[in-house]
């Protein structure tokens, strides 16, 4: 098991026939993902890739029975081609682009909340690095290589700080089940609360680490939910304890403005919900070891 | 993306809201002129500089006449304003803004933000003007009212008059309070605002209401819509590296420390400048090179981080998914060789085409230091900076 997709789960890709788009869709086939096409408007009924090319979401899904979406579609496009997706009933979307206007994104959450809970899709990104289940399938630009299969479940804000972690595993002779980036901008789409409830209920996974920055509730909020929520246990890592406050570290949404933005008070709330926290950055793969010696015992 | 008082009134008056009438200034003689021409008894000037405090920092002069209009937009044009957000280098004033001083009654406090919590626009309001808004929450939140926005219906006019009331108006500064909070909330919605913030509000002993002060802040990704604000922007007022780093693709922030850095993705870059710090020392700066970086950019990158004097030595730490490790070290190769690097450099590169990265750099011929995880170039950095302070 994994969560979100796994080999079978049908795939298109938005914006297909851009240079960024190909490059990213052929080693996702690479890897194994089950691309069944993708949607340019205007160049509906040609192929590219080997795969049927269509001009609206709605058409892809009718003929190739998609459910999950990746979109390369430039920041002005982005939030329209999002709802194109909402609207087209796809159930999993992935957005890859930087720099999507924050109010465009707020209209996109809204548009998402109209459809009923359990038909509502889930939206992964914006400016993120995507998700992937190791070894079986992959809806972002990772280097799919440095994944191995195993139990450790993977939520970050950062792209590159994922593929740290999964590195750092893998030296360690350890595996994930799924490793999700879920951006980092102020607005995104889906939070790390949604990843920690799919990963609880994948028996595949055993642990989950927690990746997260500067900024925002989100890690607080993720941290208190584990307690609550959740009997497997969460590894926590925030970067950032050298950002100067009020300063926009990179991420539109790294910015530490009110208490308990920083990576240290982040730490300190996480440790309190009784996540184990990494100390440092080169201590993630160590860390989700000790953790999971103890679960295994 | 900040922008100038005197550009937020300008924007702001466009959209309804009421501001005193005044005018720009860049040099004393201008600012004499501009208070003839505004005519009264009383103006106000105020050095625009993107930053809030100003009062306190002395940057705001009443004046009595046109020879004191002079003499204080010359003692504040050309000055290093520091207010308690600028830091200790402040911000050189080149603009002064003349405006007719309006004596008021009451000061209030009217704001907007793009609320995380909520994904919302949010407004706030208080009847304890002239304060800033976190000594209010501080002290006495329970007199901060709110209104939280759907952004599929907008903000509505109930919502200002809740405001309006809350803030104890009554008569005719109830419909002028409306006007302002619905002009106010198109301002920021329509021109793809993050932070808009009037304060003062003030309320004339005539019933009026007036914008005061106003700050403005924008989303940075939405610039290539808003063309009219984008034009306001001040590169006076922003650190030269940053904007030369901008035109680059890049994204680079100025610290204190020693140890340049040079990463990929905002996550690895805060957690490297972390490792730097665990290692011993302090990272010089924040750069992110951004995916799909050619070797070009990452010469830029090279070339920007050298440029800080306070550089001992350099740290490229590179865990490439959408970059390619083989451009990574093209570009660092030719850098160092172009730019004739004295500094100690240590490379760490990991992801997309990692081995012909390395081959590259090993068949430099350079003194590259090369490390393949994140402890191990974190302590190789401070290690080969400390050997060179010896």
């Amino acid at each position: 098991m994994s969560i979100l997709i796994n080999e079978k789960t049908p795939v298109i890709v938005q914006g297909f026939t851009g240079d960024k788009a190909s490059f990213h869709a052929k080693e996702m086939i690479a890897y194994g993902t089950n691309v069944v096409g993708g949607v340019t408007p205007g160049k509906g009924g040609s192929t590219h890739l080997g795969l049927p090319v269509f001009n609206t979401v709605q058409d892809a899904v009718r003929k190739t029975g998609a459910t999950a979406s990746i979109v390369f579609v430039p920041p002005a496009f982005s939030a329209d081609a999002l709802m194109e997706a909402i609207d087209a009933g796809i159930t999993l979307i992935c957005s890859i682009t930087d720099g999507i206007p924050a109010q465009d994104m707020m209209a996109v959450k809204s548009y998402l909340l109209r459809f009923p809970e359990d038909k509502r899709a889930i939206l992964v990104g914006p400016n993120c690095a995507g998700i992937i289940s190791a070894g079986r399938a992959m809806l972002g630009i990772m280097p799919g290589h440095i994944y191995s299969r195993g139990p450790v479940g993977i939520v970050s804000r950062s792209g590159t700080l994922g593929y740290e972690a999964a590195a750092q595993m893998n030296a360690l002779g350890i595996g994930q089940s799924t490793s999700v980036g879920i951006g980092g901008d102020p607005i995104n789409g889906s939070s790390f609360i949604d990843h920690l409830k799919l990963f609880e209920q994948d028996p595949e996974t055993k642990v989950v680490m927690m990746i997260g920055e500067i900024g925002g509730p989100q890690e607080a909020e993720a941290a208190q939910f584990a307690k609550e929520n959740m009997s497997k246990p969460v590894i926590g890592y925030v970067a950032g304890l050298t950002a100067p406050k009020g300063r926009k570290m990179g991420h539109a949404g790294a910015i530490i403005s009110t208490f308990g933005d920083s990576a240290a008070e982040k730490s300190e709330i996480m440790k309190s919900f009784g996540l184990s926290v990494a100390p440092s950055a080169s201590d993630l793969g160590a860390t989700v070891a000790k953790v999971l010696a103890k679960v295994a015992r | 993306m900040d922008i100038h008082e005197y550009q937020a009134k300008e924007l702001l008056a466009t959209f309804g809201v009421a501001v005193p009438r005044g005018a720009i200034a860049y040099t004393p003689d201008q600012a004499a002129y501009c208070a003839s021409e505004l005519g009264g008894t009383k103006w106000v000037v105020k050095a625009q500089i993107h930053s809030g405090g100003r009062g306190k920092a002395g940057g705001i002069k009443l004046c009595g006449s046109e020879q004191d209009v002079q003499q204080a937009a010359n003692a504040l044009l050309g000055m290093q304003l520091v207010t308690a957000q600028t830091g200790a280098e402040g911000r050189i004033v080149h603009r002064v803004y003349i405006e007719e001083a309006k004596p008021f009654v009451r000061e209030l406090y009217l704001s907007l933000v793009l609320d995380r919590n909520t994904q919302r626009i949010i407004l706030m309001a208080s009847t304890e003007g002239g304060m800033e808004i976190e000594e209010i929450a501080k002290n006495s939140p329970e007199l901060i009212l709110q209104e939280s926005v759907d952004p599929a219906i907008g903000l509505r006019p109930f919502q200002a008059r809740k405001l309006a009331f809350g803030l104890g108006l009554q008569g005719k500064q109830v419909q002028r309070a409306v006007t302002i909070i619905l002009g106010a909330y198109r301002a920021f919605r329509d021109l793809d605002a993050t932070m808009l913030e009037i304060n003062p509000l003030a309320v004339t002993a005539d019933d009026q209401l007036l914008a005061l002060d106003a700050k403005m802040s924008f989303d940075d990704n939405a610039m290539f819509r808003q063309t009219q604000v984008n034009e306001m922007r001040d590169y006076s007022q922003e650190d030269p590296r940053e904007a030369q780093a901008a035109e680059h693709g890049l994204n680079y922030i100025g610290l204190t420390g020693s140890i340049g850095c040079i990463i990929n993705g905002a996550g690895l870059a805060m957690a490297t400048m972390d490792m730097i710090k665990h290692a011993g020392e302090e990272p010089a700066n924040f750069l992110d090179i951004g995916g799909g970086a050619s070797p070009e950019r990452v010469a830029a990158a090279f070339k920007l981080v050298i440029s800080d004097a306070s550089v001992g030595a350099v740290l490229v730490n590179i865990f490439a998914g959408i970059n390619r490790c083989d451009w990574i070290a093209q570009g660092v190769v030719k850098a160092a060789k172009m730019l004739n690097l004295k500094v100690p450099l240590v490379v760490r590169l990991a992801g997309t085409n990692v081995e012909a990265g390395k081959k590259i750099i090993a068949d430099s011929g350079l003194p590259i230091i090369t490390a393949d995880t994140l402890a191990e170039a974190a302590a190789k950095a401070v290690a080969a900076y400390r050997a060179t302070r010896k």
